[in-house]
């Protein structure tokens, strides 16, 4: 990972409050785990997402920045979160709407 | 085309004394779907228990040979707690 990407990640997930790294946009998601994971976190507000697919250096730096194998991947309030399964397991624990609701740096 | 009984041996053999089940969920030897119960992951965040499965089989996830897999971790005490509420009839 380059340290132009690195700055890159560290920003944008600090800037906005929910980022979802993903295949495909929101419109046209790419992938069902992503489309998944998407739907889920839109319910509590906006979702700032980015297409890994639209770059190749960017799938795999991702994947380095989080040491996570696969997309897609969460974070809010700049913490990495997990994948679509740990979306889904927050989401029936009623944990999630709390997780986003939280503010910056609490919990 | 992966076989799911190497996805399952892999986590096992990286996870001593757990159960595992692995399905592929599409027939099409890419897509699987495990289940995992371990002791190791009693006291661990959600993310930290995903880490310890996606570990063993890293390379198959780096090649894209393995594209999907639906995870599910619980610690023995977990599931019990949930088999236990939701006995098949």
């Amino acid at each position: 990972m380059t340290p132009e990407l690195k700055t890159r990640f560290d920003e944008e997930i600090q800037k906005h409050p929910v980022v979802l790294y993903m295949k495909g946009n929101a419109l046209f998601p790419r992938c069902g785990f992503s489309a998944a994971a998407l739907q889920i976190l839109q319910q509590y507000g906006p979702v700032y997402t980015v297409d890994v697919l639209a770059d190749p250096a960017v799938r795999d730096a991702i994947k380095e920045y989080s040491s996570w194998p696969t997309i897609p991947q969460v974070y809010v309030h700049g913490k990495f979160v997990g994948g679509s399964d740990i979306v889904r397991d927050l989401e029936e624990r009623g944990e999630l709407e709390q997780l986003i609701k939280a503010a910056p740096g609490q919990g | 085309m992966l076989d799911p009984e190497l996805i399952r041996r892999r986590i096992a053999e990286a996870l001593p004394g757990a159960e595992v089940e692995v399905k592929d969920t599409t027939g099409t030897g890419d897509h699987f779907e495990a289940r995992v119960v371990s002791p190791d992951f009693v006291g661990k965040s959600m993310v930290e228990q995903h880490k310890l499965v996606y570990a063993p089989l890293g390379d198959l996830l780096k090649t894209g040979e393995l594209h999907a897999l639906a995870l599910k971790t619980y610690s023995p005490e977990q599931w019990k707690k949930l088999s236990a509420r939701s006995q098949p009839s």
